[in-house]
């Protein structure tokens, strides 16, 4: 594993160290240990099954919803373990944000999906309030499209919108990390490459983890590209390094197309 | 390809035949539903006067209504409802959101689909026995607690199957905001499911409207107007049950009227529960 030497020098946002995944008895990561860079974005690739997501999930601890399933190893955001057992999920998950693959907006007006997690966390006055919606509207380029109609639902919205609308809603309660699970993938190359538009922003205020089954896509966005294979990490490099001259014949293979 | 046209036409036979089962099905099922109505309509619709919801059940042979019964009636089942919907609705809360793994959830669902099957007459005979006999009296409120009774496992299985019916991934989305879980499940999952955790309340409401067996054990009926939750209190049902059985012309028109009101009350409230349904599926 290279891991150690590539990005020298960079500040590590989230270090993740031997960190082993279980469903249940079934290992789904063994031993992972990568860095986010801060205000980069790291791509997560690998054919299905490979732990990509559940990588993810761990680093928000998302998985804690379910029971049976647990991590072992170290997870440090700005070196401290969220992993630990005092850590407050509810404050992890405002630092660490996350978009899903399927966009879901909540059963709420426009206005409020955006306002609801910023309400929760911060005493606002409504213009702030206003202000802030406004902001992360437009942060995530939808404001122009619903600035007029920010009391219609939230599910009013096409689907290119809405995924627009989540990461409004992710941006607006101000985290430092974002993790995008295949965020892109649901939606049209049109509402597609709006969204990596968006990401390409994103990345000099936040440090973005994606998950894309498109190397395209990750070759487009991210800095450094993460190959994952059976629940290892095969390979983590920069992106143009990963995309011109893997090191690992499996990575290789799956960038060429030969499997996966 | 060849076409066998035998094999096709054999085919479009059994079709036309299995069709033609489930049109005499349906029709049948139809009919007494039919039935039902235009004898109530018939026989109730004469007795529809001003008196009706203005006097109280008569003794036989005098001018009277069904004002007592049907406040009583409404009464015992807005307090049956307002007692057990709360209590249904949030065990159905802890199935669907926090006990979803839980062994107790496997139990309690298995307990209320059990009581959801329950005969009436049974949580009747129980409420007799805890709340009208160490007593010493039958009373509106052991009436009310036997509605609610019943009130409650409908409550309980609409209200988790509707909230199961949230996509996982609305309560991911919201965690991953950091909402704690009693955010999510106030502010996202029930809003979500909102119109079908009514629906199964209106459809409790429907189904202890017209329970007889528990109330004859608990609030009996009463002859007078009475809104005393600690005295028998009359209840369509049971004057229906009452007054059909008797004798006299006049009570048997009173039962008659009756059951036409409660049988559109229900009609109205199953049609009302319907329209929530169909309201929340185009989204």
């Amino acid at each position: 594993m290279n891991a150690p030497m590539v990005g020298q020098g960079q500040k590590q946002k989230v270090a993740v160290r031997d960190l082993k995944f279980f469903y249940g008895d079934t290992l789904a990561l063994k031993s992972i240990s990568l860095p986010l860079y801060d205000r980069k974005v790291t791509a997560f690739i690998g054919p299905s099954g490979c732990g990509k997501s559940t990588l993810l999930r761990v680093l928000n601890r998302m998985y804690d919803l379910y029971p049976k399933q647990r991590a072992e190893g170290e997870v440090l955001l700005d070196g401290e373990n969220i992993l630990a057992p005092g850590q407050d999920l509810n404050l992890l998950r405002a630092k660490v944000g996350m978009v899903f693959q399927k966009p879901t907006p909540f059963p709420m007006s426009i206005y409020d999906n955006i306002a609801f997690g910023i309400r929760l966390y911060e005493k606002v006055s409504r213009s702030e309030l206003d202000g802030r919606v406004e902001a992360a509207l437009t942060r995530a380029a939808l404001w122009g499209e619903v600035k007029d109609k920010l009391n219609s639902s939230g599910l009013s919205l096409s689907g290119g919108q809405q995924q627009r609308l989540c990461i409004a809603r992710t941006i607006a309660v101000e985290p430092e990390v974002m993790l995008l699970d295949e965020p892109a993938s649901a939606l049209d190359p049109i509402s597609t490459s709006r969204i990596e538009e968006l990401i390409d922003e994103l990345k000099s205020d936040y440090t973005i983890a994606i998950v894309t089954h498109n190397m395209q896509q990750a070759a487009r966005v991210s800095q450094y590209t993460a190959f994952m294979y059976l629940g290892e990490l095969v390979e983590f490099d920069e992106t143009s390094r990963i995309f011109t001259m893997p090191s690992d014949k499996r990575t290789q293979d799956y960038i060429t197309g030969r499997f996966g | 390809m060849a076409i066998s046209m035998s094999r096709y036409n054999a085919r479009r036979r059994r079709n036309r035949f299995a069709v033609a089962l489930c049109f005499a099905a349906t029709g049948f099922g139809l009919i007494w539903l039919v039935l039902i109505l235009a004898t109530l309509l018939w026989n109730g619709l004469p007795g529809l006067t001003p008196a009706l919801f203005t006097e109280s059940t008569p003794p036989p042979g005098s001018e009277g209504g069904l004002l007592n019964a049907i406040a009583g009636s409404l009464i015992l089942t807005v307090l049956g409802t307002v007692i057990g919907a709360p209590i249904g609705i949030l065990a159905g809360t802890y199935m669907a959101e926090y006990g979803r793994f839980s062994r107790l959830s496997q139990v309690v669902r298995f307990v209320n689909d059990i009581l959801l099957s329950a005969p009436s007459i049974v949580i009747g005979l129980f409420i007799y026995e805890i709340l009208v006999a160490p007593l010493g009296h039958f009373s509106g409120w052991a009436g009310a607690v036997s509605l609610a009774v019943l009130v409650i496992p409908v409550v309980v299985r609409t209200t988790e199957d509707m909230l199961s019916m949230v996509p996982g991934q609305m309560r991911e989305a919201a965690a991953a905001l950091g909402l704690p879980r009693s955010i999510i499940v106030r502010s996202i999952t029930y809003r979500a499911a909102k119109a079908g955790i009514v629906t199964g309340v209106l459809l409790a409401v429907a189904r202890i409207s017209g329970e007889t067996a528990p109330l004859l054990f608990t609030a009996l009926n009463n002859q007078f107007w009475s809104t005393n939750l600690n005295e028998p209190m009359a209840s369509l049902p049971a004057v229906i049950f009452q007054f059909a059985l008797s004798p006299y012309a006049d009570w048997q028109q009173l039962a008659w009227t009756g059951a036409l009101i409660i049988t559109f009350a229900v009609l109205v409230l199953n049609i009302g529960a319907r329209i929530l349904v169909r309201s929340r599926n185009p989204q």
